[in-house]
């Protein structure tokens, strides 16, 4: 199976090909459903039958590279349509393929009567074959390819619902928000990779990072390659400061929030870092800057999550901050934790946004938690895995999120110091409180809605199901990673199965600094036991004295009202970049440059090729004996060319 | 190597003496005592009808062509038949079996002709 | 030779008694005519496969100049020959499938259209596997003649009978030099072997005599590539001939004449990259290139347009030849590939949407299609930028590889032209896409039913120009392995 794993890349694209052709004509839910449900179902089988086979195999022998065929061929550049296997991108593969599925499946439920509901496939179909062209690429330029497709089929989806109004515009704009601020990422990845062509000759990575391990490469150039490489990272998982687009892209319909703007692509700025960990960890400049900004996402995105009143802005600032939380582990020289935190955030927050789709569903499009309440008596099933994804996010043990958060802290303090781990745990508080203030105002207390007009309901099974087995995940999850101290190097197994990918990276920035185990068990207990008070302290104020949140928010007004306008940070890119970038646009380079030098000059030129070609024209009489004289002094001239020339 | 050649210059300069031979020897040595009726357009016997740069019906031309297919398989079994003897020798039955091939080709070609109406004359 | 060396030379075998075969189900099975335009097709696709499939197996230049050698050693079988078949067989065949229902919408089927097409591509295949200058000319002239036939097709259509005229007298006149030029040729080099006369070049190339026949030679072939100053036929050739058979004309006739060019180009490629047949050859793509792509733009008829477009493409894949080199070569082997599918997309597209009387011959015609018949013009699109070289599709890495070539060969500028040219030329390849979607069209009326083989036919030059878009590593591997 694993020489046939560009299956799982076909499988996505024949879903996208079938149901983009013939979605149409289906005229049936149930059958674009399932092709396109079941496209993603194959290929999850296929990366899956990959996985155990590679499970059996010794170590060494695990990297695999299957080429298709040869792609581009120039000069020394030789890049080809090649997926590779190894640890790395095999657990990618299985997060990306089965959280799809999940999120596909129960698609099918939400998107139920949309009139789009096959190019809503089509999309899906589309992003997964884009993924995991990112994930299993052997080379930059594919990855590359998949790295451009995802940001694609996140525009398309995000702006899914182009009729519809979001906020002070259109779902259109939030899309192109998208889109234009991914582009500045992408700018970023293709210096740096042109930077990696220059240095290294070549594209594929085991050539790259071999020739890097080497290390006869200065290291400005590694950190300069580095920074590029982050520009994009940051783009496509929404760090400081291309953050802006993510809060935006809940235009969308909230599966593709689930699946892209949380589960998926959003991780593929980590997946990049965490690929390139060699060349980071040649480069430690950069590390700390991927550290710094890593720490102050994660900070900044969970106090603006503080007092959002949309569901959804809730989610997504929680998820900029988790986001933050995986490039600090990256900084920390935490690969394997920081891949971890992905795949565990995978689980609970693509749990968290269906919870939220299954809430909206059942409340008829109403996202405003402020109109919410005791929403647990109409929906059991999802409140209850909603709570357990709240748990696992919130960082209480045994769940999925502890697990992860924790190595991730226990990185911060042991390789970056206690001013890392502090601002950490703040976060991480603020996360618990957050997450729990939105549980709380949406399940628990008092109905706030109008309760004869609206009646809430469960959502059908479809939906409900995919919701269980996340929420298993997420309670499971965090087993693959226990900590050192608890069961030894060995038993953390999710690390000793990456350890190969990272073994290089890993011993080049290896600081030698040891802790006791007392110092780590203290710092687990602090980080829980702030959780546990920060969840009850939620409970306290929007359960049994809501007055309070709004005497705090009076008081605290200036902080308030900031937070709740995301720090302006809009209106200042707003002020200080678009509107300018636009004035300049419009007055200068569209009206002056563009308009009177560029088509001015074209227009000429244009004619004047215009004016040639009638002449020419005239050239073909249409005579015969014409056109043989003109053959005939073709060949004179020729022969006299070359008598000439002897 | 032009020595090679000379048999051929030979050959075309005894068929140009000969023809010319031929066309001046009689004017050269016969008789000759012209009246009205001997100068008249000799046409088998008949008057002559018309003008002699008439057109021609197109089937002429097309018998003239297949009268080439003949022609050439003339020109190509002649040859072969003359050497095969020598041919066979050097090497063996493929000679024999290369001229069926063509023989072959051709008469489905004459075939075809035959089947297409190409011997009606109207 | 043995019974079994003649099954290395299967392709020509089965086009040949396919030939045969045809001629005798016309003449004696009535009911039979209804199957000869399948039965072509099969046969064509089935050597094609055959050559495909043997490009590496087979020894190349199988035989020894030997005198009982397969054939006299007069042909060779395998490599860059099969390419060449298979390009030639699988082309027609596509062409096959545009002509069956183009005929009968224009009345003029008879089974003597498959019987001229099977010969032609016979023609085609003597000459790219020939390994002697006679071989190249009854290759050549069993091709031209077929050719002629076909531009006439259409008996009772005064353009058509002018094509093939015109084609026909100049075709003859072009065929006289290259005659005199092999004639030279054998003067000097005592061999009709080119074997013979590639060992010998190197002594020869002070023989002006020699040299005289190269070009005569060339020019020959020049002719059949429609390049300046030898194009003139073309435009009228391919307006007036039916479409299907310029689409075979324009294409696989065009490829095979390049390889004609390609096997005597050894020689040319001895007298080293500074000969006078390089410069010769910049001038010509110069000329062929600005010619095709200005007059291009005057143009009102689609067909006319495509025939000045093509003789702008035999200018981009002169620039290969002049590079001399064999990446140039390659690029040209890769252009053929790419040019024979995007042009049997666009003709086979125009012969689904021509009518008896002519319509949708006029560029103007297409105005508003992209309505009318979405998949049709997406089609034409898609082939339009192929043609006109943008990428990811197969023209853009055609242009890439040549001009590559001529990079690494010193020749830049000849680049820089071949760049200017395709500028230009996107603004007649555009005014198409621009007239499909962007204007609405004075005539609603329904266009007549879509043929089922045509479209499948479009549809396979489309995946072709798509596939060799987005892998063109793959196939010039292939190709550069074969040189």
């Amino acid at each position: 199976m694993r020489n046939l794993i560009y299956l799982s890349v076909v499988f996505p694209l024949i879903g996208f090909l079938v149901n983009g052709l013939l979605g149409r004509k289906f005229k049936s839910e149930k059958v674009v459903g399932i092709i396109g449900s079941g496209a993603v179902g194959a290929a999850f089988l296929v990366v899956l039958a990959a996985f155990v086979e590679t499970l059996r195999m010794p170590e060494e022998g695990r990297a695999l590279i299957v080429t298709l065929f040869q792609w581009v061929k120039a000069g020394n550049l030789d890049v080809s349509i090649a997926y590779q296997i190894d640890q790395l991108s095999l657990v990618m593969g299985l997060v990306v393929t089965g959280v799809g599925f999940l999120i596909h499946i129960y698609s099918i439920g939400y998107m139920h009567g949309d009139k789009g509901f096959w190019r809503f496939f089509t999309y899906l179909n589309l992003f997964i074959f884009a993924m995991m062209n990112l994930v299993l690429a052997d080379n930059f330029l594919l990855m590359f390819l998949g790295w451009e497709g995802v940001g694609l089929c996140s525009y398309l989806l995000i702006g899914f619902w182009y009729d519809r109004k979001f906020e002070k515009s259109t779902t259109s704009d939030a899309a192109k928000k998208a889109f234009v601020v991914n582009r500045i990422g992408d700018f970023g990845f293709l210096i740096g990779m042109f930077l990696i062509y220059l240095n290294f000759g070549s594209l594929n990575f085991t050539t790259v990072f071999a020739k890097a391990g080497v290390g006869n490469i200065p290291e400005s150039t590694f950190t300069l390659i580095a920074l590029c490489l982050f520009i994009g990272a940051a783009g496509k998982s929404a760090q400081i400061p291309l953050f802006v687009w993510l809060p935006d892209a809940m235009a969308g319909p909230t599966p593709v929030s689930a699946l892209i703007h949380a589960a998926t692509m959003v991780t593929a700025g980590v997946y990049l870092v965490a690929r390139c960990s060699i060349i980071y960890a040649s480069a430690p400049m950069a590390l700390t800057v991927v550290a710094v900004i890593g720490l102050a996402t994660a900070f900044f995105a969970a106090t603006v999550g503080l007092v959002q009143t949309d569901i959804k802005k809730v989610l997504a600032y929680s998820t900029v901050s988790q986001l933050g939380y995986m490039f600090l582990a990256m900084g920390m020289g935490a690969f394997s934790a920081g891949i971890f935190h992905v795949v565990t955030h995978a689980f609970f927050k693509a749990l968290l946004f269906l919870g939220a789709g299954s809430v909206i569903h059942g409340m008829h499009d109403e996202q405003d938690i402020r109109k919410y309440g005791n929403l647990k008596k109409y929906m059991p099933k999802t409140a209850k895995t909603f709570l357990i994804a709240a748990i696992a996010i919130s960082g209480i043990p045994p769940f999925a999120g502890f697990f992860s958060k924790d190595e991730i802290l226990w990185e911060a303090f042991s390789v970056g110091g206690f001013g890392f781990w502090i601002f950490g745990v703040i976060t991480a508080l603020f996360t618990a409180f957050y997450m729990f203030r939105l549980y709380f105002l949406t399940f628990e207390g008092k109905e706030r809605f109008d309760s004869h007009h609206v009646h809430p309901h469960e959502s059908p099974a479809v939906m409900t199901i995919p919701l269980m087995i996340l929420a298993f995940l997420s309670i499971v999850g965090g087993f693959l990673g226990m900590p050192a101290i608890f069961v030894g190097e060995e038993g953390n197994l999710f690390g000793r199965w990456l350890a190969p990918i990272f073994k290089s990276a890993e011993t080049k920035i290896f600081t030698g600094a040891e802790h006791s185990h007392l110092m780590e068990i203290l710092l687990m207990a602090i980080s829980v036991a702030g959780a546990a008070l920060a969840i009850y302290f939620a409970k306290f104020v929007y359960l049994h004295k809501p007055e309070i949140a709004e005497k705090v928010s009076a008081k605290l007004k200036p902080i308030y009202t900031t937070l709740l306008n995301k720090y302006y940070v809009d209106e200042i890119y707003d002020a200080v970049v678009v509107n300018p970038i636009r004035l300049v646009s419009e007055s200068f380079l569209w009206k002056i440059t563009d308009v009177k030098l560029i088509d001015g000059l074209l227009n000429k030129s244009a004619a004047l090729v215009d004016y040639l070609s009638g002449y020419i024209r005239k050239i073909q009489t249409g005579a015969v004996q014409f056109y043989a004289i003109i053959m005939m002094t073709g060949i004179l001239a020729a022969l006299f060319w070359i008598i000439k020339s002897l | 190597m032009i020595e090679s050649y000379i048999p051929i210059f030979l050959v075309f300069g005894f068929a140009i003496l000969f023809s010319l031979a031929v066309v001046f020897s009689s004017s050269l040595f016969g008789p000759q005592r012209p009246n009205a009726e001997k100068m008249t357009t000799y046409e088998s016997g008949v008057k002559p009808i018309g003008l002699a740069n008439e057109r021609v019906s197109v089937k002429y031309y097309l018998v003239a062509m297949l009268f080439i297919i003949f022609d050439l398989e003339v020109i190509f079994v002649y040859p072969w038949a003359v050497k095969f003897k020598s041919l066979y020798a050097q090497q063996g039955i493929q000679v024999f079996w290369a001229m069926i091939v063509f023989l072959t080709v051709f008469e489905v070609g004459f075939l075809y002709a035959f089947k297409k109406g190409g011997f009606k004359w109207d | 030779m043995e019974m079994k060396d003649l099954f290395y030379a299967m392709p020509l075998l089965i086009v040949g008694g396919g030939i045969l075969l045809i001629l005798l189900i016309d003449m004696f099975f009535k009911g039979g005519k209804k199957i000869i335009p399948a039965l072509t097709f099969f046969i064509l696709l089935g050597t094609a496969y055959y050559s495909l499939f043997t490009i590496n197996q087979l020894p190349i230049g199988l035989m020894p100049v030997s005198e009982f050698g397969l054939f006299y050693g007069m042909l060779s079988f395998g490599g860059k020959a099969h390419l060449f078949y298979f390009l030639f067989n699988f082309g027609s065949a596509i062409a096959v499938l545009i002509a069956n229902d183009y005929l009968k919408k224009i009345e003029t089927e008879y089974s003597e259209y498959y019987i001229l097409l099977l010969s032609s591509v016979l023609g085609m295949m003597l000459i790219a596997g020939s390994r002697n200058l006679v071989m190249i000319f009854i290759g050549l002239e069993q091709m031209s003649i077929s050719f002629y036939a076909l531009a006439g097709y259409r008996r009772k259509n005064i353009l058509s009978n002018e094509a093939a005229l015109k084609y026909f007298l100049l075709g003859s006149f072009a065929t006289g030099f290259l005659i005199y030029g092999m004639a030279f040729i054998f003067g000097t080099a005592q061999s009709m072997m080119l074997i013979d006369i590639f060992s010998q070049t190197s002594v020869l190339v002070k023989n002006p005599l020699f040299m005289i026949g190269i070009l005569l030679f060339l020019i020959g072939f020049t002719f059949k590539i429609a390049a300046v100053p030898f194009h003139m036929w073309a435009p009228d050739v391919y307006e007036g001939s039916p479409t299907s058979v310029t689409a075979l004309m324009a294409t696989v006739g065009k490829a095979a004449a390049f390889s004609a060019i390609l096997l005597i180009f050894v020689s040319v490629a001895k007298m080293g990259p500074n000969s006078v047949f390089s410069s010769m050859f910049s001038v010509v793509a110069v000329l062929s290139m600005l010619y095709g792509s200005i007059a291009a733009i005057a143009q009102k008829d689609i067909k006319r347009m495509l025939a000045y477009s093509s003789i702008a493409h035999a200018g981009y894949m002169t620039i290969g030849l002049a590079a001399v080199n064999p990446s140039g070569i390659a690029g040209i082997i890769f252009y053929l590939v790419a040019y024979t599918f995007m042009n049997l997309g666009a003709f086979g597209i125009i012969a689904l949407l021509e009518s008896k009387e002519g319509k949708f011959l006029s560029i103007e015609d297409y105005k508003g299609l992209g309505t009318r018949q979405p998949f049709l013009a997406a089609s034409l699109a898609i082939i339009m930028f192929a043609l006109s070289g943008i990428p990811p599709f197969a023209g853009f890495f055609g242009k890439y590889y040549i001009f590559l070539a001529a990079i690494q060969s010193g020749d830049t500028w000849l680049a820089l032209v071949g760049v200017l040219s395709s500028v230009i030329s996107v603004y007649f390849y555009l005014r198409v896409v621009v007239y499909m979607y962007f204007s609405k069209s004075d005539d609603e009326s329904a266009i007549l039913e879509i043929s089922q083989t045509g479209l499948l036919a479009v549809i396979a030059s489309l995946v072709l120009v798509i596939a060799f878009g987005l892998a063109p590593g793959s196939l010039i591997r292939l190709i550069s392995g074969l040189i």
